[in-house]
């Protein structure tokens, strides 16, 4: 009981509640998790963060965690108030553990990496400041890829959103020169015998391959947006999520993770994740009562 | 008929990606515009990603012809 009282006063439980502190091996010392969604790192925080990192570890190391964070290692109980602060001065905040929405993770995005087709950093970032910390039945863990590549490991997460772009061809400003055929890496287009491209839509992946190497723009976007992926998991009983809507408009993203919460939160039970509640209720019932609102035309 | 012969030629069968691309890059850095490139590229990841990758930094490629094992292709220089 001593000892309890003793760590009341010691550190502020409210700082703790929501996590981002977590019990090392060594009495008194914790790893402080980060909040970095998406994994993105502006130049000058980072040197603040080493300053800090320097100042309060100690064990003289930080740990990159899984999902893009920084984590400081070894920091005492002592200094949990101190080093929050001094963090908050420079508008770094520490993330989060337990049940709730974790800090979406993501990969480089479409700003400059020539696969990207959706702006998946920007989504993280979105996503980040709406949900972040949502209270729900087990973590909650999201990512986005901008491309079918998949970098973040879409199938994995409890929600999964992977960029998609729909090409269309039109013949006339076509030249017949059958890069997009050699482009594809599905067979989801082959020359005919005078090398005009002949679509097969149910091999596509949506990767955007043709449109990016098309030399005269015969091949272009229809529309672009996001596959949803659902019920993944890591883990002692890794679950492969599954494909739960073909495509969702970017602006729809945050709303419909809010309402795959909202399920959860009404027939998740506590301590079970998702992709279990999905196994148990059914995958057909949530997609009638969350997916379906969704359904582009 | 002239405006479409090459004025460089540069054979990169067997040059790995992106190294392939970065040779093409700097031909035709020391070319004039609408100037023709004419590279001889293997099939598969090559003719993958050098013709995108020149779509990026907006030349054109203005013929495509199968060469031996792999293709040849024009590049009409921005």
């Amino acid at each position: 009981m001593a000892a309890s009282t003793d760590g009341n006063k010691r550190v502020n439980l409210k700082e703790l509640k929501s996590g981002g502190f977590i019990k090392q091996t060594q009495r008194d010392l914790f790893t402080v998790r980060l909040r970095v969604p998406g994994g993105r790192l502006d130049i000058d925080k980072m040197a603040k963060i080493a300053e800090v990192a320097k100042k309060y570890s100690k064990m003289g190391y930080c740990h990159l965690s899984f999902r893009q964070s920084v984590e400081i290692i070894g920091v005492h109980i002592d200094d949990f108030d101190a080093l929050v602060k001094e963090l908050a001065e420079f508008g770094q905040q520490v993330a989060s553990c337990g049940p709730r929405v974790r800090v979406p993770t993501a990969c480089g995005g479409c700003e400059y990496n020539p696969n990207g087709i959706m702006d998946a950093q920007k989504k993280a970032l979105e996503v980040d400041k709406d949900l972040f910390g949502t209270e729900c039945h087990h973590k909650f863990k999201t990512s986005f890829s901008g491309c079918p590549i998949d970098c973040a490991r879409t199938k994995g997460m409890d929600l999964g959103f992977q960029g998609v772009v729909t090409p269309q061809w039109e013949e006339d400003p076509c030249t017949k020169c059958t890069l997009c055929a050699k482009a594809c890496l599905e067979g989801a287009i082959v020359d005919d015998e005078d090398g005009t491209p002949v679509f097969y839509s149910e091999k596509c992946v949506q990767c955007g391959d043709c449109i990016k190497v098309c030399p005269t723009d015969a091949w272009t976007a229809k529309r672009k947006g996001w596959i949803v992926r659902a019920g993944g998991r890591h883990g002692r009983h890794p679950r492969e999520a599954d494909e739960i809507l073909k495509f969702l408009p970017d602006e729809k993203v945050t709303d419909f993770i809010s309402k795959t919460i909202e399920w959860y939160n009404s027939n998740g039970k506590r301590g079970e994740r998702i992709g279990k509640t999905i196994d148990r209720v059914g995958l057909k019932e949530f997609k009638d009562e969350v997916t379906r609102n969704f359904l582009a035309e | 008929m002239s405006e479409n012969m090459a004025s460089e030629k540069i054979d990169l069968r067997g040059v790995l990606c992106p190294i392939n691309f970065v040779k093409t890059k700097l031909k035709l850095e020391m070319m004039e515009s609408d100037q023709i490139l004419e590279v001889t590229l293997d099939d598969g990841e090559p003719m993958r990603n050098v013709p995108k990758s020149v779509k990026e930094d907006g030349h054109k490629i203005v013929k495509v012809e199968p060469f031996e094992d792999g293709f040849k292709i024009h590049i009409k220089k921005s």
